[in-house]
């Protein structure tokens, strides 16, 4: 090969000399060929990558439809939930405060008119004291004469004892008549205060009321914007995505934690059940038991959630009746009462069975060492094992919430998935489009530098180019 | 028709499960081989920490039988206590109760033997070990690896030992040894060799402090 190279013996700067010049030469006879090739393929390269580009954006575009639709879709379900809720919200409270409105009504009535009654009994015209008859009999005494005469003295003193007599029983008479009305009075008061209470209760329940139909008019604004379709709205609905994707995130993790925690609790006693040296595809079966019991927990979980229409991941259970969904709750919580007090057992049991090993690592390093074992109080063993046994109860309990950030995470997944994949798309698109400029500007640079390669025979050719052209113009007599 | 579908189908997903369950198996067994000739038999406070390690780290399912090497070890005689645990953790501890008496009653009646008989302990532990169909197989010779048989004995042959480690423990050095120090790494060589030849694979724990690696098998 080398000898092939060296086509001067001896002499290899030569030689490379004469190779140069060829290949410069094939090189300057393959120039217009070659920038063809090269401008060919950079112009297919840079279609392509455009072509790829542009449909790449059709997709991108396709795909913000679909995502808008979802989240359009996505939003007014969820609206349409909260608006329902509402509505139950305040069917309950119409239910509860204003179901009984007749009756108050009547009530109210009833009040009102013993209230007219009395006063009407207060306000009839009163007489005043009298004595029947008495102006005659003191105008008949006033006209008897009286001087010197003792009887007539004495008369008229026993017609002054006997008016007086009237006139304070009268008096009296008067004076029980106004207690008694005093009395009537008295009795309105609470009447009139039951009443009060009664008017600010109604009072209270229109505003609650009223302010409920306040959150039902905002929430039906929003409805009719998610209806619309309105960029707002999608602005709105997509942030209001993204941060419910997090928090659910968040607290899933902090399930997945508490799932942890009872998966420990239950393992190990578990191998009691299925045995410790049991394997099942690998694992433990002990374990699996144990992952399969925080699992049918959390299913549990599920379905509690989705009958008692907190969640609605599983439209078929939305649609089940009434009655056989009560029967359904009754039936979940049964089943995850069962499982909380097995959890509840088995936390016991390991606890024990920790005392044991406890004990028999304890004699093992007493037989090494000779010495006495430490005291452990009962206390300080009891609380462990009811901290343990307590956690193993409420750990189901808790994870039957998993449904809620669950569901969360689910609807939120798809709008989350479908926001990065559209970044996705849009950004490869802008790659293949950064590409194909790319490859168009290399292909220039190739071809530059092709023509670098040969410059000395493009330098000659361009002499030649001008002295040929000059020459046709002094023969046409054209100044160049 | 349906029947024979329902059947059909319950019959699959049984022959599914079933191949599901795992067929390996995953429990380790244990032959512990006590060296109690000569001066050795100092050392056994040592093999007990052993022991209580072993009986600390075993589990249900596992097996541990304690031999001890002396004359003729190739004798079911010479097992102190063996035991395969109860697959239920309550139940284990019980056992590991009664194997460690068993063990407190030998260390206490322990007497030294005249000769060592080291592969016949190990051809003793091969025997077991794979009785137990265990998964990990491991043989422990807590010797100086000194062997010394007695005349007529025949142990100068291969030994199959596929699927099993042996660790050699506290492999002390022998008074001779400090003389010439190639004599231990003699002794040594030899028996790693040998394990080796018979398809075994071979450590050497001398640091007993470290006794994490004896079942990690690192």
């Amino acid at each position: 090969m080398k000898s092939f190279l060296m086509i001067v013996p001896d002499h290899p700067t030569l030689s490379a000399l004469i190779w140069a010049i060829v290949l410069i030469t094939m090189l300057y006879l393959a120039r217009q060929p070659a920038h063809k090739a090269i401008h060919s393929l950079v112009a297919t390269l840079y279609r392509g990558l455009r072509l790829a580009a542009r449909s790449l954006m059709t997709v991108e575009e396709r795909m913000r439809i679909r995502n808008r639709e979802v989240l359009l879709e996505a939003g007014k379900e969820a609206a349409e939930r909260q608006i329902e809720r509402e509505f139950y919200r305040i069917d309950a409270v119409v239910r509860r405060d204003l179901a009984d409105y007749p009756a108050l009504h009547r009530k109210m009535q009833d009040a009102i008119e013993r209230i007219e009654d009395d006063y009407g009994s207060c306000t009839e015209d009163m007489e005043l004291p009298s004595i029947q008859g008495w102006e005659k009999a003191v105008d008949a005494v006033a006209k008897i004469p009286v001087k010197g005469n003792s009887m007539v003295a004495d008369v008229l003193a026993d017609i002054n004892k006997t008016f007086s007599t009237s006139y304070r029983d009268a008096l009296e008479e008067y004076r029980q008549t106004c207690n008694d009305r005093i009395s009537v009075m008295s009795k309105m008061a609470p009447v009139w205060r039951g009443l009060s209470r009664t008017l600010d209760k109604v009072s209270r329940n229109i505003t609650d009321l009223h302010k409920r139909a306040g959150e039902i008019n905002g929430l039906m604004q929003r409805y009719e914007e998610i209806q619309a379709g309105s960029d707002k709205a999608i602005r709105m609905l997509s942030s209001s995505s993204i941060t419910q994707f997090f928090i659910s995130l968040f607290v899933l993790v902090i399930a997945v934690g508490g799932a942890m925690i009872n998966f420990n609790l239950i393992a190990w006693p578990m191998q009691e059940m299925v045995g410790g040296n049991s394997y099942l595809m690998g694992f433990k079966t002990a374990n699996i038991a144990a992952m399969v019991i925080i699992l049918v927990e959390i299913t549990m979980g599920l379905f509690l959630m989705e009958l008692l229409r907190i969640t609605r991941l599983f439209p078929m259970i939305g649609s089940i009746d009434d009655k056989m969904r009560k029967r359904m709750i009754w039936i979940c919580f049964g089943i995850l009462l069962t499982l909380a007090c097995v959890e509840s057992a088995l936390a016991f049991m390991r606890d024990v069975m920790a005392a044991d090993k406890q004990a028999f690592n304890e004699s093992l390093r007493r037989s090494m060492d000779g010495t006495a074992a430490a005291a452990v109080t009962t206390a300080n063993r009891s609380i462990p094992m009811i901290a343990q046994m307590v956690i193993g109860f409420i750990l189901p309990f808790a994870l039957v919430f998993v449904a809620i950030p669950l569901e969360s995470f689910i609807h939120s997944f798809r709008t989350v998935i479908g926001i990065v994949a559209v970044w996705a798309v849009r950004g490869l698109a802008f790659v293949l489009r950064l590409s194909g400029t790319l490859f168009r500007q290399l292909g220039t640079l190739f071809e530059h530098t092709y023509d670098l390669i040969i410059f000395v025979p493009l330098w000659i050719e361009k002499l030649v180019h001008e002295r040929t052209h000059k020459h046709k113009a002094d023969k046409l007599g054209v100044a160049p | 028709m349906r029947v024979v579908i329902h059947a059909l189908t319950a019959m699959a997903l049984a022959m599914w499960l079933s191949a599901c369950s795992d067929t390996t198996s995953h429990s380790r067994a244990v032959y512990m081989l006590i060296d109690t000739s000569g001066t050795y038999t100092q050392e056994i406070r040592k093999a007990n920490s052993i022991i209580n390690y072993l009986l600390g780290n075993l589990g249900p399912g596992d097996s541990l039988a304690v031999a001890k090497i002396d004359s003729g070890s190739f004798s079911e005689k010479d097992i102190v206590a063996k035991v395969t645990f109860d697959s239920r953790p309550s139940y284990t501890n019980a056992q590991k109760r009664a194997f460690r008496l068993k063990i407190d009653e030998f260390i206490k009646s322990v007497k030294s033997s005249g000769h060592t008989d080291i592969t016949g302990g190990v051809l003793q532990a091969i025997e077991f070990l794979n009785e137990t169909g265990a998964g990990k197989r491991m043989i422990l010779i807590f010797s100086d690896l000194k062997e010394d048989l007695r005349k007529g004995q025949v142990r100068n042959f291969p030994i199959e030992m596929k699927g099993i480690e042996v660790v050699a423990i506290n492999v002390t050095k022998l008074r001779s040894d400090n003389i010439d120090p190639r004599e231990y790494m003699k002794r040594l060589e030899y028996w790693k060799k040998r394990v080796m030849a018979g398809n075994g694979s071979w450590r050497v724990i001398n640091d007993l402090d470290n006794m994490e690696r004896l079942l990690s098998g690192e």
